[in-house]
């Protein structure tokens, strides 16, 4: 069947097999291969990606029920500027050992920054609590978003006083 | 492995539904559970009909004295609805016991209660909160309780045709008590035994109509009727609880499974009850 769907912001028209799951789509369709298939039964995580902006097990959605959705793969969110800063940190605390983990971990990440200023470490535990790393680097990983989150609210707090608009130009 | 060849249909109203049910046609809300089944290959649906864009499956709102959740209300948006907070306030309470932020984002509370996992949270929420279901076939719809619902190991009243339309939750009253608790290997990860709680305390700290419904340890939510009946009238001491983990033995007759034999369930049950019932204690209780 037809679908005609957002892929990080490219409208692109394919068609696909029902029984295509979204990452397989995205992989071997699209080429997008930044998105990881682990599992494939909604166990490790390594899949994760946005669908209408909110985290899905891409190995548990169908391509085929995604027409008129918007998905935002790793490349995408790379891509936007949204995360610089998370991956730096990763890269900083080498939060990624094999990197099979790592578009997930980020993508699932990206929701506690987006959603979840406020989170403190155990509540960045539970939210990756559904992402595997098997090279059990989960330590650094958590340093990682802590880092992140704490340096955006200085900068905000910063930010508040002087009506700085770059922060909120880059979000 | 990779899904089996199948079909795939989206029905965008009911009549588009009760065309597209037929032999080997298997509805599709959420998938959460469904296809990874596929992986499995547990199951070879000829065709999956789509239903999440039926509008008449949606919303969540307070009606006829009863809350109503449509079947395609995802877990997610069950965790943060303030008339569920307000109304229900066990099923908030259970939301992030399911699974992880992805998989809450798609799953559905009709697919969860269709798929009637004895693991599950939110069948045991069901029984606990004594709600009915509203299944709808083509030309009518009927109501059954949450307790005649669950009817054995994934298996449910529904017949073939039927579908989940909502779920009535009666209105938490100002005395309602409720909680849940669950051990799991992993945060997410299926209860390896689990407790939703739900009872009124009265102004002379008296317990009435307690439902006690554990999830993990048998072939659908467990209501330990015999615990419930030795806390009945009860005020909620340490000689009750004591009373209700004593007689809570005879309500349960866990299978062994991958996590332990049954008599390690039964302990974490006992235990559960007891943790469950200390936090439901009223604080004078508490510091005698």
């Amino acid at each position: 069947m037809m679908i005609t769907l957002t892929v990080n912001g490219e409208r692109v028209t394919r068609h696909v097999e029902p029984r295509r799951h979204l990452i397989d789509f995205l992989r071997l369709d699209l080429g997008l291969t930044g998105s990881h298939a682990g599992c494939e039964h909604g166990v490790c995580g390594a899949c994760t990606v946005r669908v209408d902006g909110e985290i899905v097990r891409g190995c548990l959605v169908l391509a085929a029920s995604l027409d008129g959705a918007e998905v935002t793969t790793i490349e995408g969110l790379t891509d936007s500027g949204e995360v610089a800063d998370l991956q730096d940190q990763f890269v900083a605390r080498n939060a990624a050992q094999c990197g099979f983990c790592t578009p997930g971990m980020v993508m699932a990440a990206a929701d506690i920054l987006a959603h979840h200023a406020d989170a403190d470490r155990a509540a960045i535990r539970e939210h990756l609590a559904g992402n595997y790393c098997r090279c059990t680097g989960y330590q650094a990983i958590v340093e990682a978003v802590a880092a992140t989150l704490s340096e955006r609210a200085i900068h905000t707090s910063a930010d508040a006083g002087r009506g700085d608009r770059t922060r909120e130009a880059r979000r | 492995m990779k899904w089996p060849a199948l079909g795939y249909l989206r029905a965008s109203s009911l009549d588009e539904l009760w065309r597209a049910l037929g032999d080997g046609a298997q509805i599709l809300a959420g998938g959460q559970t469904l296809l990874a089944t596929l992986a499995f290959r547990l199951s070879e649906p000829g065709t999956l009909v789509d239903i999440t864009r039926i509008p008449e499956l949606r919303g969540i709102s307070v009606t006829g004295g009863v809350l109503r959740v449509g079947a395609l209300t995802r877990h997610a948006e069950l965790g943060r609805d303030a008339l569920v907070a307000r109304h229900a306030p066990l099923l908030t309470q259970a939301v992030p016991h399911i699974a992880h932020p992805a998989i809450r984002n798609r799953g559905t509370i009709g697919g969860s209660l269709a798929y009637a996992d004895p693991a599950a949270e939110l069948p045991a929420c069901a029984v606990a909160l004594d709600a009915t279901l509203v299944l709808a076939r083509e030309g009518g719809e009927r109501r059954v309780k949450a307790t005649d619902f669950f009817t054995g190991l994934l298996t449910t009243a529904l017949e073939p045709g039927e579908i989940i339309a909502a779920v009535e939750f009666p209105l938490a009253g100002p005395s309602q008590r409720a909680v849940i608790l669950e051990v799991a290997r992993r945060s997410g990860d299926y209860a390896m035994a689990g407790l939703a709680a739900v009872l009124d305390l009265g102004a002379d700290g008296r317990v009435t109509a307690p439902r006690l419904t554990f999830f993990g340890v048998g072939d659908g939510p467990v209501l330990a009727t015999r615990a419930n009946a030795a806390l009945e009238g009860r005020a909620l001491d340490a000689a009750a609880i004591a009373a209700a983990q004593a007689a809570l033995d005879a309500d349960l007759d866990p299978p062994a499974d991958l996590h332990g034999p049954p008599a390690m369930k039964r302990h974490l049950c006992r235990v559960l009850l007891g943790r469950a019932l200390q936090s439901l204690t009223p604080a004078t209780e508490q510091a005698a």
